[in-house]
């Protein structure tokens, strides 16, 4: 079955992106298309949208999504995307997602590209959009059942776990180096608090930036994108698989915001346009202020980010900023706080406001064992989220849990 | 009932609104709050780093800093308007000297709210000029 993804697009031809769309499409079994519209439905939809851009490449835009939602036009999911640094692009792309998740069932991304596209953080939004659309039913998974493993290869930090009878009984995490040796070592010593050993493991899924290698290694059951893996694991672990919720995953090189009901995923934002909104930015903190990144948070408790203010929404100014704040004399307590609540202010910022937030909100990651920084997203938030235990490991739980259902 | 004018600091049409028994939405009365409160005598000049970050919920962050700063002082005076009075196509001297993205997006979210709105021409004689204030009149009147 191919998977028809409406695309809906202003700038794709002249930005030399279309390729690169058309070839992460195709690597995960769906096919861009474009809803047909006739010149005349395309004044009609503008009037009817009520927005009325004066470029006619975005009027084209909101008049195929009419179609869609209008139901006249047949596609599985839905991919908005325009230049960046546009602000009239910006803005109906914004409101085309909105408008398309008010009146359709449709898995919708937005994305707004550059030039020099990032291949991989496409494919990963292609892959999840399919992902919703042909595992509907793994992903509405609960339990986990049999013996599995779950081994997530993030861009920092490799985890693995085991599972049984939904249950974790061994896990483990190391910072990643070499994707496969990384991974071996995580595994082995969660066999071994778990004392199972490998042939006794039913199925192992794997996610993450090294999925497709560690996959193919250890003939996994089940290879997927973090954007779904992750949202399942972080149901399971937050007991919320029912209802609506939001879970943030503030990473080491990127960020995700999904928004789930009842567990399955409906809209997802990826990335950060810079480091400055990472868990990157908080291990240099850290390292500025020779403090190793565990005690980061705690000292962040004791701050006043008031007192310390950071301006910038690069890693680099930022950093910038920290450093002329030590230099007035300011504390490491109000300096660290000042960190973590730039973080939370710029997920904020540059994430939260492209999905409706939905309570309550999960936060999971590594970066949520930083309490200065959940505290931060907190007062950003107007609302403390909620940090599962094992928050760090929502990847490799996803991996176990999702890949019991292939059994 | 509050109704809200685009452009939001039209005299013209704050005028009119208040004329016939309403309560004009009006940029005026946004910069007026900001005068009393920062202290700052010099609109828009007094919009503040919080009031942009405040416009992030009308306008993502790829947005220019000063659509989302008008959206700010604009959006939730459109979220509490009863109804609307929309005038288009007139020359850039009226009402507020700005952003066309802002204007386009304001006229939507007016849309969006799907409250009673009259939408008028820009008069160019004084005929045109006695048929505007004549449908803006009917409307107000009307509203209930």
């Amino acid at each position: 079955m191919t998977i028809k993804i409406a695309q809906l697009s202003c700038g794709t031809e002249y930005s030399s992106v279309q390729y690169e769309i058309d070839k992460a499409a195709r690597s995960v079994g769906a096919k861009v298309v474009y809803p047909d519209v006739s010149f005349e439905d395309i004044n009609e939809a503008v009037k009817r949208f009520g927005f009325n851009p004066r470029s006619p490449q975005l009027k084209l835009m909101i008049a195929r999504a009419i179609k869609l939602a209008d139901k006249k036009y047949d596609a599985d999911a839905v991919f908005i995307t325009s230049c960046f640094r546009c602000a009239e692009a910006a803005l109906v792309r914004n409101e085309l997602r909105r408008f398309i998740q008010e009146n359709t069932n449709l898995p919708v991304v937005t994305y707004s590209f550059t030039e020099r596209l990032k291949a991989a953080q496409l494919l990963t939004r292609m892959e999840a959009l399919v992902t919703i659309v042909t595992k509907k039913d793994l992903l509405a998974r609960e339990r986990q059942t049999g013996l599995t493993a779950g081994l997530d290869s993030g861009s920092s930090t490799t985890k693995a776990v085991i599972m049984q009878n939904n249950k974790i009984i061994g896990k483990d995490w190391t910072s990643t180096g070499d994707v496969v040796k990384s991974a071996q070592q995580v595994l082995e010593n969660a066999m071994k608090e778990a004392g199972v050993e490998f042939k006794q493991i039913e199925a192992l899924g794997t996610t993450g930036y090294g999925r497709f290698n560690l996959g193919k290694f250890y003939n996994a059951k089940l290879v997927q994108e973090e954007l779904t893996v992750n949202s399942k694991g972080a149901v399971w672990l937050a007991d919320r698989q029912r209802g609506e919720a939001t879970i943030l995953d503030i990473g080491g090189m990127d960020n995700k915001a999904i928004t789930v009901r009842n567990g399955v995923p409906d809209n997802f934002t990826m990335g950060g346009i810079c480091a400055g909104a990472s868990g990157r930015f908080l291990e240099m903190t850290a390292k500025r202020l020779k403090i190793e990144i565990e005690e980061l948070g705690k000292l962040a408790d004791k701050g006043d980010w008031r007192n310390a203010k950071m301006n910038s929404y690069c890693s680099v100014f930022g950093i910038q900023d920290l450093v002329t704040g030590l230099g007035e004399g300011k504390s490491f307590e109000d300096v660290a706080a000042a960190a973590c609540h730039s973080v939370a202010e710029q997920v904020y910022e540059q994430q939260l406001q492209e999905i409706d937030v939905r309570h309550p909100i999960i936060q999971v990651g590594g970066t949520s064992l930083i309490s200065g920084l959940v505290k931060a997203v907190g007062e950003v938030l107007g609302e403390r989220p909620i940090v599962p235990p094992n928050s760090q490991y929502i990847g490799a739980v996803g991996g176990a849990l999702l890949s019991s259902g292939l059994l | 009932m509050k109704v809200f004018i685009d452009p939001p600091n039209s005299m013209i049409l704050y005028d009119l609104v208040e004329r016939f028994g309403h309560e004009p939405l009006s940029a005026m009365a946004a910069i007026q709050n900001k005068i009393d409160n920062i202290e700052v005598d010099m609109p828009p000049m007094n919009v503040t780093l919080d009031d942009v970050i405040r416009g992030l919920k009308y306008a993502g962050v790829e947005v220019p800093s000063g659509i989302r700063g008008r959206l700010a002082m604009w959006g939730p005076l459109i979220e509490q308007a009863d109804a609307a009075v929309i005038m288009i196509d007139a020359p850039f001297s009226f009402g507020c000297v700005g952003c066309e993205r802002s204007n386009e997006m304001v006229k939507y979210l007016i849309k969006r709210r799907g409250i009673p709105t009259v939408t008028v021409y820009y008069p160019k004689n004084e005929e045109e000029a006695e048929t505007v204030v004549g449908q803006v009149k009917e409307f107000l009147e009307g509203l209930k």
